[in-house]
């Protein structure tokens, strides 16, 4: 077990360094400027050339990457090609600050509303709430976001006028509200399916006979005995749910006009700055390597039955 | 099972039982399935709308035609017509064409021949071989998917147009570009990383128990060859899992296609594709709301249509699990 946590841990630098190699190499491959496009209408050749001198970007590919991930281990990303001066984490920082919440009130409308749809589903098996909530959840994970969001924003937006339009003013204000609910209804779906099939797995074990038979409260035998094993491999989505931030949010954030990392990632694209788009793939490898070894390990430290030899 | 009696021998019928395959019983099984049905009658019109667009569509896609713009339903155009004045219904037809190429695509070099092909031989032959495949995997998969397939696509684009000019420059054929092959390509190219790797560890994952099995131990004794044996006698018997994993795959590859496009690194305009259509919608001019209220078929034709390829592949997929996996039966 803790060979196997060990050799885990180990991995994800190594992980995190070939990503980090992968994207950039794709920028050597890529076509374009970065300085072309940062100098715009005030391009000459000499400027160019400095700014090239400048940013040290005559040097040698191998000898840049050596330097970038020397940097980046110390946390400390570079600057920015296509704004002067700035440094990527200065641009990315409040960018990701809004993803994450975003992505937090959308993992809290997932949770509060996926675990106990879920669990009802399947203490209500062999009635008719049960295929009900199983069929609506396969239309809930296919819907896409394109329709979703326009969907609310007519209903709540123009037509009760309830909630505005679009826009950001962070965590606690109502114009949360709509995006939080477009990217946590594909997690709600996820997770009835995944807490329903865990409900009716543990459900069907000895341990909960054996609670019934021993004279426990079915109150007590849900709450402590099923609710809680249920919940195990759960987790798992965890991980998903990370991977999801970045597809779920790159959609919702461009309807809303949210000021959020995938928007800037695109800019960042168009503008060939590469050491932005390096540090957010980074971010995002890094994010879900580390999610997921938690996810491991607290199964583990959970569920005593598992191992991992 | 089912009997038959056929054959007739000296006067008394044999009873000769022939029994079906696991695979004609799985399939007899789907048939039953009201949903499954449903899913695949919706595929077919979907696929036959896209591969047979040119007679289908009424119009041509992206004739600008300033005079009748944002008209509504009607005889001469079904869907009405966008912003431009294009017909709605023809640019849909072919936009439903552009995601059953790129799906078709997709299922064929992703997921069938590089993800079951990396599988059979990796479950088959282990060793370093098997090391490595599986560490470029976990390092694919250690990005968000849509991060990889973005910088994929916006990357590859200008190199593989520059490929695709000069093939034209060497063949003499015209219009490769303008005719939006190379964006297929491209598009292709960027998915390739969503599909291989689960398929690849699914077949890999069946052909590490199959081939400790006896039938495999006996072909390998009596002197089979490693091709035969991977292709006839481990393939087969993986077929399930490769069904219903692809089934399902494909249900994010249609909407990842449409999200590429929608964020215009996808099919380029002029070329109709649902995604564009969307972000035609989305981003042009008055904005959605105004759209959302004065002409709801502009977002909801192309809404509807990549809802139903993704719930249709889902519950296709679905349906497949139930009818293969016999402990959820």
């Amino acid at each position: 077990m803790l060979g196997y946590i060990i050799r885990r841990i180990l991995w994800a630098p190594v992980l995190l360094f070939f990503a980090a190699l992968f994207v950039f190499v794709m920028g050597e491959f890529a076509p374009g400027d970065p300085i072309e496009v940062a100098l715009g209408q005030s391009y000459t050749e000499e400027r160019a050339e400095r700014l090239r001198e400048l940013r040290g970007l005559n040097d040698p590919v191998a000898e840049r990457f050596i330097k970038y991930i020397y940097n980046a281990v110390q946390l400390d990303f570079g600057e920015s090609l296509s704004r002067r001066d700035r440094t990527v984490w200065e641009l990315l920082a409040p960018k990701l600050k809004v993803s994450g919440q975003l992505f937090l009130a959308g993992i809290i409308i997932s949770v509060t509303f996926g675990l106990p749809l879920g669990y009802y589903a399947a203490s209500k098996q062999g009635q008719w709430m049960d295929p009900a909530i199983v069929g609506s959840t396969l239309f809930l994970m296919a819907i896409p976001v394109f329709f979703t969001a326009p969907l609310l924003i007519l209903i709540f937006a123009v037509n009760l006028g309830w909630l505005p339009v679009g826009g950001w003013d962070g965590l606690f204000s109502t114009r949360i509200i709509l995006p939080a609910l477009v990217t946590g209804i594909p997690g709600i779906a996820g997770l009835v399916r995944m807490m329903r099939a865990s409900t009716l797995e543990v459900l069907g074990q000895d341990y909960i006979r054996t609670a019934r038979s021993k004279g426990l409260g079915e109150f007590v035998v849900r709450r402590r005995h099923v609710a809680r094993n249920a919940m195990i491999p759960v987790l798992t989505i965890l991980g998903f749910a990370i991977a999801g931030l970045f597809s779920g949010s790159l959609i919702t954030e461009l309807i809303f006009g949210i000021p959020g990392v995938s928007s800037f990632a695109l800019q960042a694209l168009s503008a060939r700055d590469f050491p932005v788009i390096t540090t957010l793939a980074l971010i995002g490898a890094g994010m879900l390597v580390t999610v997921n070894l938690l996810v491991d390990i607290l199964y583990a430290v959970i569920d005593p039955r598992i191992t991992y030899d | 099972m089912v009997t038959t009696t056929a054959d007739v021998n000296d006067g008394i019928p044999v009873v000769r039982e022939r029994s079906l395959s696991p695979f004609r019983m799985a399939m007899g099984r789907l048939f039953k399935k009201k949903i499954a049905l449903v899913a695949m009658a919706i595929l077919f019109v979907l696929y036959f709308t896209g591969i047979f667009a040119p007679l289908i569509a009424n119009h041509d896609p992206n004739t600008i035609n300033l005079r009748s713009t944002q008209e509504g339903p009607s005889s001469e155009h079904f869907f009405g017509t966008d912003r431009a004045g294009r017909d709605l219904f023809s640019r849909a037809v072919y936009g439903i064409r552009t995601t059953v190429i790129i799906t078709a695509v997709g299922l064929v070099t992703g997921s069938l021949f590089l993800g079951v092909t990396l599988g059979l031989l990796t479950g088959y032959f282990q060793g370093i071989f098997d090391a490595f495949v599986m560490r470029v995997g976990e390092l694919v998969s250690a990005f968000p998917d849509i991060l990889l397939i973005i910088l994929l696509a916006a990357t590859l684009r200008p190199r593989i147009v520059d490929l695709v000019r000069n093939i034209e420059d060497w063949t003499g054929i015209d219009g490769l570009v303008s005719s939006g092959a190379a964006d297929f390509f491209v598009i292709s190219v960027a998915l390739l990383p969503l599909s291989w790797f689960g398929m690849m560890r699914l077949v890999r994952g069946q052909v590490l128990t199959l081939r400790t099995m006896p039938y495999v131990e006996a072909a390998n004794a009596i002197g089979v060859s490693t091709p035969r044996l991977m292709f006839t006698h481990l393939l087969p018997n993986t077929l399930a899992p490769i069904i219903v994993s692809a089934s399902s795959g494909l249900g994010a590859v249609a909407g990842s296609e449409v999200i590429l496009s929608f964020i215009g690194i996808g099919i380029q305009p002029p070329h109709p594709s649902i995604g564009r259509m969307i972000a035609d919608v989305t981003f042009q001019g008055g904005g959605l709301v105004s759209v959302l209220r004065d002409h709801p078929e502009q977002l909801l034709t192309p809404i509807v249509i990549v809802f139903a390829f993704i719930l249709c592949w889902n519950l296709l997929g679905d349906a497949l699990n139930d009818v293969f996996n016999p402990r959820t039966r």
